[in-house]
């Protein structure tokens, strides 16, 4: 099934008349900058999930809020369907644009309306890059934490539409749990404020609701989030196992023992070699595992935990435990693991990224799982897990040159999501479900509880204006899906166990 | 485990998993065929809270137990009826904690009280609201569907998160039958001070504190007494505790703090919570005000009228509550026009007959 929007399965979208939205808008917002010739439409055709194109009837680079607010009113006057962008980062299509729609770009909201070290918070606006707020804050001591891989170039408004997480979320929580407040401008262009000054607000706790709504309940066009102070130490170890499953129940052992650990990684042989060949970390490439974690805090807590953690490891049966020696090996350490996606990229023409999550103590059989997955379909897969949050992201090895490759690729993706849901976890973590896992969310949940997450978006966008298609497939799509799946009432791939 | 859904036919009770729970839903059901308004409780706990409403009650307390408890995955999830003492005295045995810290305000207090009104403890600055640690929910919905959001892993971002959204919604979007919740371990060493200190300098160095890394995990202010409980690592603990010059607290002041129990809750006038940012300063004018959550949690003892508690409030970006019942016809700060719509709206869709605790926060819905 062809993730691009189908009116036929998706449902029904409006046909806009280009001109006269052009003419409007010109008239409306005077001036806003306004894209629409192809060659600098192109550019946007696709965010993180390259895969997948459309060019999109008009991109607008609005400066002001008021300009959203102009736009916001005219394409909902006009029955545009309306997608917001940040910086494009994003790895399921959730800014995938609609050639019937217009690719509202929030790049030009970059700036950084305030650090205040008293409250604690910095105000920016959404076009400002997740890193630039911890470099902005550095100088107080203080930091944001949340830190998704891509923390270099996405935005805290793209943040907080995918609820992005990062290597940190076990100790430190996700995009939802360090923002204070969240401005938004409404379908139909008014502006309001979710959330306020102190740790709660009066009313429904509507920003959680829309931290993670993909765009489609509300455009956010300012962000006040929660600045930490930044830990007097942190400190690295990496562990090699010569046992995926020993691995595994090396993490259980560390929080049993007490320990939160600021980061908690694992990476699989594969996934060491590749990180290895392409940065020289220092890596065990025999290993069939190793593990990373972090601990951070005050030095005298540190050091104690570091001395706890070792000794867990030791128990485990980890063939070996090193400490990074100083700050340049810590950082070694930690660039074979930011690095293992590009450095997949390079021991194989394409590579697809998946984001399932599942209670830890699943691991051992999730893995034999994607093993025998990834037999079955004649792929390599390479491992890499947020191990402390259950969070996998098993890259798939393909080449798109190759007949059906990314449809294989797909399918591949598509059955270990499943088998995520069947242990209780889920189809995303962090990436979001954009256009991407669309399908998968018929896995996730059942007609019911679609229909609950549609009567969400009709309290907030009953036109179905904003990014429509994406994060919650129509009743149609999954039956469709369904028939497709379960085909004369038989799983695909009987043979595999199902856990 | 999860079920698999089933796309061919609408099942309400697939996701039910016991008798109890298959109850609640048929009670809710019925409720519906009547369009008759419902009124869920638990212990009644925290009944004082928010408007008092007429409506056939509809008690939780027959579904209870915890459904799943890995220590190791740092979850548990536990039926809306448990009460609270049970949930808590089961992680004590596992050497963990709610993170939130949830005041009972009673001695039959339920899990599901817990999540619907969303109050925290001493803890929250530091460790996060109940909102924070929810995980996952199944919840009875207003279209008579037992639905399930979230799970039992720390990261999910399929669909909305409508799991968070229940907690402090006072029941007014559904009936709550289950929640999964993130647990942590039980500090490893804890210290308990009080140091004299009036207000204002209290304030300021709370302020300052809140800028360094340091193993405080609840800080209230009385009397010119700064009450602080340390916690971490025995080193970090036993160093911040040797630069304060305090002298040692009994552990218990934070409970009574939590419970509301200590002599200042006793003042017979009307008790307000006014939720500001922690650098917000000393209130003028300074009532009998008891200061927590490291400055973010100020309870007042007021006669003060309530429009001026309400304008000190928010003028200060935050919001006021008033904790007695009976002062007020509206204990909730009101909301702008414009988020009150978006509310209805959303009550409308996800209650469309109105039956869960209507009016219990606002007139409006």
């Amino acid at each position: 099934m062809n993730i691009l929007y189908d009116e036929r399965l998706d449902g029904p979208l409006p046909t806009p008349d280009r001109t006269a939205l052009l003419h409007k808008l010109s008239i409306r917002v005077p001036d806003l900058q306004i894209l629409h010739t192809e060659e600098a439409l192109k550019p946007y055709e696709c965010d993180g999930l390259a895969a997948y194109r459309t060019l999109p009837l008009l991109v607008v680079l609005p400066e002001t809020i008021e300009q959203v607010q102009r736009i916001m009113q005219t394409c909902h006057e006009l029955n545009v369907p309306v997608v917001a962008r940040g910086a494009g980062t994003g790895l399921s299509g959730g800014a995938l644009p609609l050639q019937q729609g217009v690719l509202l770009v929030m790049a030009k909201f970059n700036r950084i309306l305030e650090v205040n070290p008293q409250g604690r918070f910095a105000r920016v606006q959404p076009g400002v890059r997740n890193l630039a707020i911890s470099e902005a804050s550095v100088a107080h001591g203080l930091y944001y934490a949340p830190d998704p891989s891509s923390q270099i170039a996405c935005s805290i408004g793209g943040n907080v539409a995918e609820n992005a997480g990062g290597v940190h979320c076990l100790k430190y929580g996700l995009t939802v749990h360090n923002l204070i407040s969240i401005e938004i401008v409404t379908v139909e262009g008014e502006r309001m404020t979710l959330g306020n000054d102190a740790l709660d607000a009066p009313g429904f706790d509507l920003m959680a609701l829309f931290t993670g709504s993909e765009g489609m309940l509300g455009i956010v066009v300012e962000v006040k989030v929660k600045l930490l102070p930044k830990p007097q130490v942190a400190r690295v170890l990496m562990a090699s196992f010569d046992d995926v499953e020993k691995a595994g129940l090396a993490v259980g052992s560390i929080i049993a023992a007490g320990i939160i650990p600021g980061g908690l990684e694992m990476m699989d042989n594969l996934a060491i070699r590749a990180a290895e060949d392409f940065i020289h970390a220092g890596y065990p490439v025999d290993a069939e595992a190793i593990l990373l974690c972090e601990l951070d805090g005050v030095e005298s807590d540190v050091d104690e935990e570091t001395a706890r953690v070792r000794e867990v490891l030791e128990k485990s049966g980890a063939i070996a435990v090193q400490i990074a020696q100083d700050e340049a090996e810590r950082q070694r350490f930690w660039a074979g693991r930011k690095n293992a996606f590009p450095a997949v990229g390079r021991i194989s023409p394409d590579y697809y990224c998946m984001d399932g999550t599942i209670p830890r103590r699943e691991l051992p059989g999730v893995l034999k799982g994607i093993a025998q997955l990834s037999e079955k379909y004649g792929l390599r897969v390479a491992n890499v897990f947020h191990a402390g949050d259950g969070n996998m992201h098993p890259l798939i090895l393909f080449d798109a040159d190759q007949p059906n490759g990314l449809e294989t690729a797909e399918a591949l993706g598509g059955e270990i999501l499943e088998l995520c849901v069947r242990v209780g976890g889920t189809i995303t973590g962090e990436h979001g479900v954009g256009r991407e896992k669309i399908n998968q969310m018929c896995a996730q949940f059942n007609d019911d509880e679609l229909e609950l997450f549609h009567a969400v978006k009709a309290a907030f966008d009953p036109k179905r204006l904003l990014n429509p298609g994406k994060n919650i497939p129509t009743l149609n799509r999954c039956a469709e899906f369904g028939a497709m799946h379960i085909h004369r009432g038989e799983l695909p791939f009987p043979e595999l166990e199902r856990f | 485990m999860s079920t698999q859904p089933d796309h061919s036919q609408n099942r309400p009770g697939e996701r039910c998993s016991t008798a109890t729970e298959a109850a609640l839903l048929e009670q809710v059901c019925e409720a519906l065929h009547e369009a008759r308004p419902l009124q869920i409780q638990g212990g009644n706990s925290k009944a004082f809270l928010g408007r008092q409403i007429q409506a056939d009650p509809l008690d939780t307390r027959s579904h209870q137990g915890i459904v799943n408890y890995d220590p190791t995955e740092l979850v548990i999830t536990v039926r809306a009826g448990t009460p609270l003492k049970q949930l808590e005295a089961i992680l004590a045995e596992q050497g963990q904690v709610l993170g939130c810290e949830p005041p009972h305000l009673g001695d039959n207090a339920t899990v599901g009280g817990m999540v619907a009104t969303g109050l925290s403890g001493p803890r929250r600055p530091w460790s996060g609201s109940v909102r924070d640690f929810v995980l996952g929910t199944k919840v009875i919905t207003g279209h008579g569907k037992l639905l399930r959001f979230g799970g039992e892993v720390m990261k999910n971002v399929a669909g909305y998160d409508l799991s968070r959204l229940m907690a402090g919604s006072f029941g007014c979007l559904g009936l709550l039958t289950e929640v999964s919740m993130k647990v942590l371990p039980k500090p490893r060493h804890e210290r308990h001070l009080v140091l004299s200190c009036d207000q204002s300098t209290a304030l300021q160095r709370l302020t300052e504190w809140a800028q360094l890394p340091l193993p405080i995990t609840a800080a209230c202010h009385y009397q010119d007494q700064l009450y602080l409980r340390l916690e971490g690592g025995e080193a970090s603990v036993q160093h911040f505790a040797d630069s304060l010059n305090g002298t040692a607290l009994d552990p218990v002041f934070w409970q009574q703090l939590k419970e509301q129990q200590l002599p200042f809750f006793q003042n017979p006038k009307p008790l307000w919570r006014l939720s500001l940012p922690a650098h917000a300063g000393q209130l003028e004018p300074s009532d009998d005000c008891l200061i927590d959550w490291g400055g973010a949690q100020r309870w007042l003892k007021t006669d003060l009228p309530e429009t001026q508690l309400r304008d000190i409030a928010s003028q200060l970006g935050g919001h006021a509550t008033c904790f007695t019942a009976g002062v007020t016809a509206q204990p909730f700060q009101p909301l702008p026009p414009l988020l009150m719509r978006y509310h209805q709206q959303l009550k409308a869709q996800l209650d469309p007959k109105g039956i869960f605790n209507p009016g219990r926060m606002y007139s409006d819905y």
